[in-house]
C-alpha cells in the first residue's frame, strides 16, 4: 500500500511540475491543481497509513490520527478557492492582454527570429 | 482570560463585514470613515497590547479555551506586538491615502484592505504553524484582489505571476508542514521547539528537509535572491495604497524566518540548530547587493522603491543569520523603519507621477511638478531616511545593523556589502530626485494638486522616521527587550506549556 501511495503522489507531483512549467495559463492551472492533489495526499499520509482505523478511540482495534484529516480538509477548501480565483484571473488576463501566455505576450518562434535577423 | 490578544484579528474582520453592509456600503465617505476609524482603533488596541506585554511578558490566548499543545493559540510577545503596531500604523497611512480617491477606481477596496490587515495580524500573532499557513492564505487572497484593484494590463500581468508563484509556495508550505507533523507530531511552535531538542536519530534528516522547505516558502514571501524576481514588477504595478501595504508583506516573511529559525531551530535544537543560517547569510547579502544594483538600474521611480524594499529585506535576512540578541534587536528596529519609509515612498511616487502628466514616474525629462517645494521636501526627507544618512531613523537603524556585526568573522562582508549598497542607493536616489524635480521640459505646469488627505498620509508615515529619531533610546531598548524575549525560548515554552515536565 505504501508503495502504491508513494507512486501516486510522485506521479501527480511530476505531472504537476511539468504542466506548471508550460507557457500558457491553462496547463499551469492544471499543473497547480495536480500539485495540490499530491500535497493533499501527502498531508494525509503524515498521520501514517492504516486500514480500518476509526478516528474515535475504543471503536476499533487501531485508531487513525484525526489531525491530518482536519488539515487536509482545510487545505482542500483553501486550494479550491485559490484555484477558482486563478481561473478567473487567467480568463481576465486572456481578455486584457489578448493572449493566454503567462508572460502576457507570445514569444517569437525561433525560425521567425532567424529570418528577421537575415 | 485576556481577550485583547484576539482583537487585532477580529476588529478588521468585523469592519470588513460592516463596510459591505447596506447603510455603510452605499456612500463612499461612510466606507472611508468606518475604515479609517476602525484602523485608528486598531492602532490604539495594538499599543495597549504592547503596554500589556511589556508589563506581563509573553501571554497567549487559547481559542475556544482548548489549551496547547492541542488547541490553537495566539501568542503575544514583544516581537509580534511590535509588528502589529507597525502594521496598524502603516495601514492607517495607506487607508488615508486610498480615501483620497484611489479607492473608488475599483470595487471593494476597503473590505479587501481590512481582510488583508486581518491576515497580516493573524500571521504575526499565531502560535501554530498550520494556522500561520491559513493566515498567509487569508492575506494572500486579499492581496491578489487588491493587486488588480483599478485594473490595467500591467496589473493583470503582474498578478498572474504573483498568484501562480504564491500558490506554488503554498503547496511547498503544506509539504513542509506534513513532513514536520509526521515526524514531530505537533505543529504548535513552542511544542515543536521542545520536540526538536530530543529527536530520534532516524528522523533528523526528515525534519531537516521540512525545515529547509519552510526556508524556501518564507524566502519566497520575503523575496530573497533566487525567489525575488516577482517583487519589482508586482510592487511597481500595484496602485499606491496597496503597494504601501505590501511593504509589510515581505517583512512577514522575515518575521516567519525569525520565528521559525530562532524558536524551533535555535541554539537549543541540538543537531538541527542553525539549520538555515548559512543559506540566510549568503543569500541575504546577495539580495542586498542585487537590490542596490536594481536601484541604480531602475527606469521609473516606483520600480526604484520596489528595489529599495529588496535592499531592506536583504539586510534584514543577513542579520537573521547572526542569531544573537543584538542582531535580532537591529532586525526589529530596522524592520519598523524600512517598512514605514518604503510605504511612504510608494505613496509619494504616486503623487509625483500624477503631477508629471504623461511621463508619470519614469525617470525622464518631463513637465514640472505643480508643487515642487512640498513634494521635493517630502522626497528629500524620505530619501535621506531610506539611504541611512544622519540624522533620521535610517541612520540609527543602519548603525544598529553595523554594530551587531562588530568583531565577528562576518563583519568584513556585512560592513562591505551594506556600506557599498548604501552608497549605490544614495547615487540612485540622487539621480531619481534630480531627474524628477529638475530635468523639466517647457514651462507649462499641471493643474493637479496633491489632496490634503494624501499629504497627511505621507506625512504620517514619514513622521515615524522623525519619531524614531527623537525616541531612539526607548525604542532601541524596546527592540533589545523584544530580541531577548525571542531568544529566551525556554521561558516561552514554560509559559505556553506549563505541564511539560521535561524542561532542561
Amino acid at each position: 500500500m505504501e508503495t502504491l501511495f508513494a507512486l501516486c503522489i510522485g506521479f501527480l507531483t511530476s505531472c504537476g511540475v511539468f504542466l506548471m512549467l508550460r507557457g500558457r495559463t491553462f496547463p499551469v492551472v492544471m499543473g497547480l491543481t495536480m500539485l495540490s492533489y499530491a500535497v493533499n495526499l501527502f498531508i494525509f499520509s503524515s498521520g501514517r497509513l492504516n486500514l480500518k482505523g476509526a478516528v474515535v478511540l475504543g471503536t476499533s482495534d487501531s485508531y487513525a490520527d484525526p489531525l491530518p484529516q482536519a488539515l487536509v480538509l482545510t487545505a482542500i477548501v483553501i486550494g479550491f478557492a485559490m484555484t477558482a480565483f486563478l481561473v478567473i484571473l487567467a480568463i481576465r488576463a486572456r481578455a486584457d492582454l489578448g493572449n493566454d501566455h503567462v508572460d502576457g505576450s507570445m514569444p517569437e518562434p525561433r525560425h521567425a527570429k532567424k529570418e528577421r535577423q537575415k | 482570560m485576556n481577550h485583547l490578544i484576539v482583537v487585532p484579528i477580529l476588529l478588521p474582520f468585523l469592519t470588513a463585514l460592516l463596510i459591505m453592509l447596506p447603510p455603510v456600503h452605499y456612500s463612499p465617505w461612510r466606507r472611508r470613515i468606518v475604515s479609517m476609524l476602525s484602523t485608528s482603533i486598531l492602532l490604539i488596541v495594538c499599543v495597549l497590547l504592547l503596554l500589556q506585554v511589556l508589563a506581563d511578558g509573553v501571554t497567549f490566548y487559547a481559542l475556544g479555551n482548548w489549551l496547547p499543545p492541542f488547541g490553537i493559540i495566539m501568542v503575544a510577545d514583544l516581537v509580534s506586538v511590535i509588528m502589529l503596531c507597525l502594521t496598524a500604523f502603516l495601514a492607517l497611512g495607506a487607508i488615508c491615502y486610498g480615501s483620497a480617491g484611489e479607492d473608488e477606481k475599483g470595487s471593494f477596496f476597503h473590505p479587501l484592505f481590512q481582510f488583508q490587515v486581518m491576515g497580516i495580524n493573524g500571521a504575526f500573532l499565531t502560535g501554530d504553524l498550520f494556522n500561520l499557513f491559513v493566515f498567509f492564505e487569508v492575506l494572500l487572497i486579499a492581496s491578489y484582489a487588491l493587486l488588480i484593484h483599478a485594473g490595467g494590463k500591467n496589473k493583470t500581468k503582474a498578478a498572474v505571476h504573483y498568484v501562480v508563484l504564491n500558490l506554488t509556495g503554498s503547496a511547498i508550505f503544506l509539504l513542509a508542514l506534513a513532513v514536520l507533523y509526521g515526524t514531530l507530531g505537533t505543529l504548535n511552535i513552542a511544542d515543536m521547539a521542545l520536540k526538536v531538542a530530543d529527536l530520534p536519530q532516524e528522523n533528523i534528516m526528515l525534519v531537516k528537509v521540512g525545515g529547509l522547505m519552510l526556508l524556501i516558502v518564507f524566502a519566497l514571501k520575503a523575496a530573497i535572491l533566487p525567489l525575488q524576481f516577482w517583487l519589482p514588477a508586482t510592487y511597481a504595478s500595484a496602485s499606491a495604497p496597496v503597494a504601501a501595504l505590501f511593504a509589510v508583506m515581505t517583512k512577514i516573511g522575515v518575521y516567519a524566518l525569525l520565528r521559525v529559525f530562532t524558536t524551533i531551530f535555535g541554539e537549543h535544537a541540538g543537531p538541527l540548530s542553525g539549520l538555515a543560517t548559512n543559506w540566510l547569510w549568503v543569500f541575504g547579502l546577495a539580495t542586498l547587493f542585487l537590490g542596490a544594483l536594481g536601484v541604480l538600474a531602475s527606469k521609473d521611480f516606483r520600480k526604484l522603491v520596489a528595489n529599495l524594499v529588496l535592499v531592506s529585506v536583504g539586510s534584514l535576512v543577513a542579520m537573521v543569520a547572526f542569531q544573537n540578541t543584538a542582531a535580532n534587536a537591529s532586525v526589529l528596529f530596522y524592520t519598523v523603519h524600512s517598512t514605514l519609509i518604503c510605504g511612504a515612498l510608494f505613496l509619494l511616487a504616486d503623487m509625483i507621477a500624477v503631477q508629471r502628466g504623461k511621463a508619470a514616474d519614469r525617470l525622464v525629462a518631463a513637465r514640472r511638478v505643480n508643487q515642487p517645494i512640498l513634494l521635493g521636501s517630502l522626497f528629500v526627507l524620505g530619501a535621506i531616511s531610506v539611504a541611512g544618512l544622519p540624522p533620521f531613523s535610517g541612520f540609527i537603524g543602519k548603525l544598529m545593523l553595523l554594530q551587531a556585526a562588530l568583531d565577528t568573522e562576518k563583519q568584513f562582508w556585512l560592513w562591505g556589502v551594506l556600506l557599498l549598497s548604501s552608497l549605490m542607493v544614495l547615487v540612485g536616489l540622487s539621480r531619481a530626485g534630480s531627474t524628477l524635480f529638475w530635468r523639466v521640459s517647457g514651462m507649462q505646469k499641471a493643474d493637479e494638486r496633491a489632496l490634503p488627505l494624501q499629504v497627511f498620509a505621507v506625512l504620517w508615515l514619514l513622521s515615524a522616521s522623525l519619531l524614531m529619531m527623537v525616541f531612539a533610546g526607548p525604542l532601541t531598548a524596546l527592540s533589545f527587550a523584544g530580541a531577548s524575549q525571542l531568544g529566551d525560548v525556554i521561558n516561552t515554552i514554560r509559559t505556553i506549556l506549563p505541564a511539560s515536565g521535561v524542561l532542561p
